[in-house]
C-alpha cells in the first residue's frame, strides 16, 4: 500500500483537533520537531483523574508527521495516562495503516514522541529520547 | 584385546574432532582474497603486515560494489528510493557491528577510523571531564592515537599523564596501576586489548574491574584484539572501546566508537555539521540524539557496508580455529627467527627467554636484529615480496622504554601459512647476507 493513502491525505487536508494553543487554558503544553523534514508539533491537554477530557495540538510539516497528529487526536479523550505510557510504535503504525519506512518512521511517530514527553512532564519526569520511542519498543 | 581396539577408536576419534575444529582450510581462504594472489618482482607476496591494515576478501569488495552501484543515496537525508535504500543498508551495518561486539544498536558510531574514535573519547568526554590535575593513566603499550589527545589536553588545560609500565613479559605492572588509582585522582584509564608491537594482551576485565572500583572509567583500543579474538563489551564493561574496519579484514576510512549510553548522551558533539544537529538557528543549536549527534557530515556508506560485509564473513569461521591458527602460526615464526644470530626478541631481548605463542602472545612479534637498521632490512625484504612493518609502530614511549629507536615487527592474519613463515627466515637471511 502507498505511504500516501487517501486516508493519510485526507487527514493532512483535514486536521481533525488542531487548533491554536493559549498555554494558560491547558493543564500541559509541549512541543517537540523532527529536524530530518522541519516537522514541530505542540500537543496540550487537560487531565483530569489520571483520564484526558480534552486534547488539541498545532503544528506544521509533513503529510505523514501531520495526518500522524490527526489521527492520534481522535484517540486520545478518555485514555487513561496508563493506556499511553502503554502505547508503542507498533499502535501507531496500525492508527496510520500504511507501510512506514526507515526514511519516514520519525514523522510517523512525532506525534506519538510529543505526547509520551507531554504525559512525562505532566508526571514530572524528564523526557524520553526518541531512541526509547523508537528502538528500546523493538527489544 | 575389545579394551585396546576401544581405546584406539577413542584415541582415533579425538583425533578426528581436534583435526576439524583446529584447522582453517587456508588454501581456500587464500583463494578470496585477490591481493594475496599477485608477485612482487616475481616472487609471491608474503604479507605479514595485517597489524598495520589487513588484506580485504572478494565478499567484502563485493558488497561494497554493489552498494555503490545500485545503493548509493545520502543516508538520512532525502525521501527517494536510493535515500531509503543507502538509510537502510547503513542502519542495517550498525546493527551488524552492535551485535558483533554484544552492544545496543544506539551505543555504535561511525567515525573514519580507531583514531577519530579515541579523539572524541578525549576531545569530548574528557572535555566535560577531566580537569587541570586531573590524571589519565595509559600503559607503555598504547598506540600514539591513544596517546596525543591527551598529552594535547596536557598542554591545553593542565592535565597530567600518568605511565604504566610493563614487566619483561611486555604486560602493564598492575600493581603500578592499583598504586595510581588509590590516589584517586584518575578519571580514565586507556588500555589496549592486544598490543601491536609486544603482541600481548593486558587482562582486560581485571584492569576495568580495578578501575571501576576507584571510580574511574576505561577506554579500551580494540584495533588489533578485534581480528583476532571475540570481543564482547558488556562481559567487559568498559566504558568506551574503539576500532576500524581496516584491521579487520574490511575497509580504511571507516572506525568505530562503542560507549555507554548514558555516556555517550551526556557528551557534548564532536564535530558540527550536516546529520548531528536537532535544531539550528542564527544563534544556536541543539544536538540530535546518540548515535548521529557524533556523526556530522555524510557518512561512509559503503565503507559501513564493507564493515558489515567482513563480520559477515569472519562470523563464517570459529574464534577458536583462527585462534588456533595464529597461535600455530607465530611460534613457528617464533621458533625459526630464534635460530637468525643476533636477532632479539622484544621486550627483554634476551635469548634464553624467547616470548610463548598464545599463552603471551597474540598477533605478532617484534625484533631488532644487531647491525640491521629495521627500515634496511624491511626494504630489501620488501623487494622479494615480504611485507613487514618496520619502525617505531606509533608506539614511541614504548621503543623509549626499551631504549631502541626501531623494530621489526611480523604480524599474522587468518590466511597466512607457516610456507610463509619459512620463506620469511630464508629471506632475512639472504637479505642479512645483503647488508652485512
Amino acid at each position: 500500500m502507498d505511504l500516501y493513502a487517501e486516508n493519510i491525505l485526507e487527514h493532512y487536508r483535514n486536521p481533525r483537533g488542531k487548533g491554536t494553543i493559549v498555554p494558560t487554558d491547558w493543564h500541559v503544553t509541549h512541543a517537540e520537531q523532527n529536524p530530518s523534514c522541519g516537522d514541530e508539533l505542540t500537543i496540550a491537554f487537560t487531565i483530569t483523574n489520571g483520564v484526558m477530557t480534552d486534547v488539541t495540538w498545532e503544528g506544521s510539516g509533513c503529510a505523514i508527521s501531520q495526518a500522524g497528529m490527526s489521527i492520534l487526536a481522535e484517540e486520545l479523550v478518555g485514555k487513561t495516562s496508563n493506556d499511553i505510557e502503554r502505547m508503542t510504535k507498533n499502535d501507531m503504525y496500525a492508527l496510520l495503516g500504511v507501510p512506514v519506512g526507515p526514511r519516514r518512521f520519525k514523522c510517523a511517530l512525532l506525534g506519538l514522541h510529543t505526547l509520551k514527553n507531554a504525559l512525562r512532564k505532566h508526571a514530572g519526569k524528564t523526557p524520553q529520547s526518541w531512541i526509547d520511542t523508537v528502538e528500546l519498543a523493538d527489544q | 584385546m575389545p579394551f585396546l581396539f576401544t581405546a584406539e577408536k577413542k584415541v582415533q576419534l579425538l583425533w578426528c574432532t581436534i583435526t576439524i575444529s583446529m584447522s582453517l582450510d587456508t588454501s581456500a581462504i587464500r583463494r578470496q582474497f585477490p591481493a594475496l594472489q599477485q608477485q612482487i618482482n616475481g616472487h609471491p607476496l608474503v604479507y605479514l603486515d595485517s597489524a598495520a591494515t589487513a588484506q580485504v576478501p572478494m565478499a567484502v569488495l563485493e558488497a561494497m560494489s554493489e552498494c555503490e552501484r545500485h545503493d548509493r543515496g545520502n543516508p538520512h537525508r532525502g525521501m527517494h528510493v536510493l535515500a531509503e535504500r543507502a538509510t537502510e543498508k547503513f542502519e542495517s551495518a550498525r546493527k551488524t557491528v552492535a551485535e558483533f561486539i554484544g552492544a545496543a544498536t544506539h551505543e555504535i558510531i561511525f567515525t573514519r577510523n580507531a583514531t577519530e574514535s579515541l579523539n572524541i573519547v578525549a576531545k569530548s568526554w574528557g572535555k566535560q571531564n577531566v580537569k587541570k590535575g586531573d590524571v589519565v593513566a595509559l600503559t607503555l603499550l598504547e598506540h600514539h592515537s591513544a596517546i596525543v589527545p591527551w598529552l594535547q589536553h596536557k598542554e591545553d588545560i593542565g592535565i597530567e599523564i600518568a605511565w604504566v609500565g610493563i614487566d619483561e613479559t611486555g604486560m602493564p605492572r598492575m600493581e603500578e596501576l592499583e598504586e595510581l588509582l588509590k590516589a584517586g585522582k584518575t578519571k580514565m584509564v586507556c588500555i589496549t586489548g592486544q598490543s601491536n608491537v609486544l603482541g600481548v594482551r593486558p587482562p582486560l576485565k581485571d584492569i576495568i574491574k580495578t578501575a571501576h572500583a576507584s571510580g574511574a572509567l576505561v577506554t579500551v583500543d580494540a584495533t588489533q584484539l578485534i581480528a583476532h579474538h571475540p570481543v564482547d563489551v558488556a562481559d567487559l564493561d568498559c566504558d568506551f572501546l574503539v576500532f576500524s574496519g581496516h584491521k579487520l579484514y574490511g575497509p580504511t576510512g571507516i572506525g568505530v566508537l562503542y560507549g555507554k549510553r548514558k555516556l555517550l548522551e551526556a557528551m557534548p558533539p564532536f564535530l558540527g555539521g550536516g546529520g548531528m544537529i536537532g535544531n539550528v538557528t542564527k544563534t544556536g543549536f541543539t544536538a540530535a540524539d546518540i548515535p548521529q549527534k557524533f556523526e556530522a557530515g555524510t557518512p561512509p556508506l559503503a565503507q559501513a557496508v564493507g564493515l558489515a560485509a567482513t563480520i559477515d564473513w569472519i562470523s563464517q569461521y570459529p574464534w577458536k580455529d583462527i585462534e588456533a591458527h595464529e597461535t600455530k602460526l607465530i611460534r613457528a615464526a617464533v621458533t625459526a627467527l630464534a635460530d637468525i644470530p643476533d636477532l632479539k626478541f622484544l621486550p627483554n631481548f634476551a635469548r634464553d627467554k624467547v616470548p610463548q605463542a598464545g599463552a603471551l602472545l597474540s598477533g605478532c612479534i617484534s625484533f631488532i636484529i644487531r647491525g640491521s637498521h629495521p627500515h634496511d632490512l624491511t626494504d630489501v625484504l620488501g623487494n622479494r615480496g615480504i611485507c613487514l612493518r618496520a619502525g617505531h609502530h606509533c608506539c614511541q614511549p614504548l621503543h623509549d622504554h626499551l631504549n631502541i629507536p626501531a623494530s621489526t615487527r611480523v604480524s599474522v592474519g587468518i590466511y597466512n601459512t607457516e610456507d610463509e613463515v619459512t620463506l620469511l627466515v630464508r629471506a632475512i637471511d639472504e637479505a642479512l647476507k645483503t647488508l652485512a
